[in-house]
């Protein structure tokens, strides 16, 4: 379950920061364990410009963040979602699946996470929260226009 | 089975009680032997007690306290001899014992019941009602289960919420009680035993300040009970509350003791079957406790399994099994503090202390201790523990909680030592 590319990325994360120039802000919980996850997403012509990222937990759900911001990053938003609708697949397939790696390249380390069910959530925080951000930040356009 | 006291001082002859769980002898995660740490959270069944809910299945099942055949007799005298056997563990008269789903719901019962009071008409219900104003007083190393209720119950009815506060070292600080417990407190709930922490709550000080204000005194008692001998004729508090399933029962069964005369006047929290004296179409009186407070069908099994349970333990004595953990309490310190980069949070030593430990790895979040220690079979417990507030008061999110029971011995305890060391190695913090 511990891949090195998981090691690396807890330990030297990408996008652990405060963004100042931001669209929408959300803050995610994992209520069965207090890991928490404040995320801001800027979103510029439907491509993902920006994602930033603070708050704590284990070493899963800090690497994922942080290979989440990665992979995302500069991405246009609808293939962004392509990406967490497979990663969800992935986690969701108790060790079963067959990842994508042409889609989710780094985040395929995270499979063997997928075979145990407490530590999927983990895995999940900071997607959940990127999906939520980045929907709010277009509603939020829409209104504006 | 008082053959299962072993030579070597204070502790029990672990070998002979594994042999009586069955679970214990599983292996776990590849072949790992079981090192099972997690009794805080739920403890394992011994065969006797399995044996009872199967008997009980298989002989003598029917409704309880309904109808008037043969089986129905059976099952209810095995349902009320549990409640005299479970009675009378904790010093209690069997007309004071209410069963209910858990202890959860026996805070809820007593939560719920002082709210119904608020509405109702009688100078017995209305002496136990709540007016904006009146003070409830919690502790801040609270479970969930002892939190949230008052925290509900404060909202319905207009009170006000007040709490203990912990020390440094994992201790009520009780410099401010009287001040805390002021006259308009009517209400005060505390554990009588930390499931985070360990700490064992001077019930004493916190009676007699409650008491010195009239205030009612409920206590969470799940992590005392299973652990040590509790007698409530002696503890001088009015309710107490805890589970089946944390001391070697089955889950689905908590129960909730209460002073008679408060039971006594306590409208029902839940209504139905049961729980009933007289009904009409608009209006319904109530049986008296304990089957006021025992709406629906009742928990048979559960409750003959929960005695068989009570039986174990008194047969190897309480004394004995609170003599056994706090040794091995004690050699889990030790061993733990050894470690270095290993923060305990909770009282250091053993005086006062109760044997569930949670500690903090520099470097290594509570999770990833938990998941190097599974993989070698050291079942732990990770996370808030139900107690967020407690790791807020600390500015911590989450602990690893290792907590032990009669059939844990000192290897159980080197296993955990020995694991937690391995994922310092894994991680590199060391």
């Amino acid at each position: 379950m511990y891949q090195e590319i998981i090691l690396d990325h807890y330990r030297h994360p990408i996008g652990r920061i405060t963004l100042e120039d931001f669209d929408s802000e959300v803050h995610h919980v994992n209520p069965t364990c207090g890991d928490e996850i404040t995320l801001r997403v800027k979103i510029d012509d439907g491509v993902v410009s920006a994602i930033g990222h603070q708050g704590q937990g284990c070493s899963i759900s800090q690497a994922s963040a942080s290979v989440m911001t990665e992979l995302l990053e500069g991405q246009p938003l609808q293939r962004a979602l392509e990406i967490e609708a497979e990663f969800l697949t992935l986690m969701q397939s108790k060790g079963e699946g067959k990842p994508n790696e042409d889609l989710l390249e780094d985040a395929v380390a995270f499979s063997g996470v997928s075979k145990y069910p407490a530590r999927v959530k983990c895995a999940l925080l900071a997607w959940m929260a990127f999906k939520d951000a980045a929907l709010q930040a277009v509603a939020q356009t829409v209104e504006e226009q | 089975m008082s053959s299962k006291l072993a030579s070597n001082g204070t502790f029990l002859d672990v070998a002979a009680i594994k042999a009586d769980f069955p679970i214990l002898a599983r292996t776990i995660r590849d072949n790992k032997k079981l090192i099972y740490l997690d009794s805080g959270a739920t403890s394992q069944k011994p065969v006797s007690v399995l044996d009872a809910e199967r008997t009980f299945y298989e002989r003598h099942n029917a409704a309880v306290h309904r109808g008037a055949h043969q089986l129905g007799e059976e099952a209810t005298d095995a349902y009320e001899q549990a409640r005299d056997t479970i009675a009378s563990f904790i010093g209690a008269s069997a007309q004071d014992i209410v069963f209910t789903k858990n202890a959860t719901e026996a805070i809820n019962l007593v939560a719920y019941s002082i709210s119904n009071a608020t509405y109702g008409e009688t100078p017995a219900e209305q002496s136990l009602s709540l007016q904006p104003g009146d003070r409830i007083v919690v502790t801040q190393m609270e479970h969930h289960a002892n939190l949230i209720p008052w925290q509900e119950l404060a909202r319905r009815t207009g009170a006000e919420l007040a709490w203990l506060g912990v020390t440094d070292e994992g201790r009520l600080d009780l410099t401010d009680i009287g001040k805390t417990i002021n006259e308009r407190t009517r209400i005060v709930a505390f554990t009588h035993q930390s499931n985070v922490l360990g700490t064992i709550n001077p019930v004493e000080s916190i009676v007699k300040a409650a008491r010195a204000v009239g205030a009612l005194v409920v206590l969470d008692a799940c992590q005392s009970v299973p652990h040590m001998a509790v007698d409530v004729s002696r503890l001088d508090v009015d309710f107490v509350a805890f589970s089946g399933h944390k001391m070697l029962g089955p889950t689905g069964i908590g129960v909730l003791w209460g002073r008679r005369a408060l039971l006594q006047a306590m409208p029902p929290f839940l209504t139905g079957g049961s729980m009933i004296e007289t009904v009409h179409m608009d209006r319904a009186t109530y049986a008296a406790p304990p089957q006021r407070f025992e709406a629906g069908t009742p928990v048979a099994a559960q409750a003959v399994g929960l005695a068989a349970a009570c039986d174990y333990l008194s047969k190897i004595g309480m004394d004995s099994v609170q003599a056994h953990e706090h040794s091995l309490t004690q050699y889990a310190l030790e061993g733990l503090s050894s470690i270095q980069g290993l923060r305990i949070i909770g009282p250091d030593t053993a005086v006062e202390r109760g044997g569930a430990i949670s500690f903090l790895i520099e470097g290594i979040h509570a999770h990833d201790v938990g998941q190097v220690l599974d993989d070698r079979g050291v079942e732990v417990r990770v996370g808030h523990h139900c107690a967020w507030p407690l790791m807020r008061a600390f500015g911590i999110a989450a602990t690893t909680r290792a907590s032990f029971y009669l059939y844990n011995d000192t290897s159980d305890v080197d296993a955990l030592v020995e694991s937690i060391q391995q994922a310092q190695k894994f991680f590199g913090v060391k």
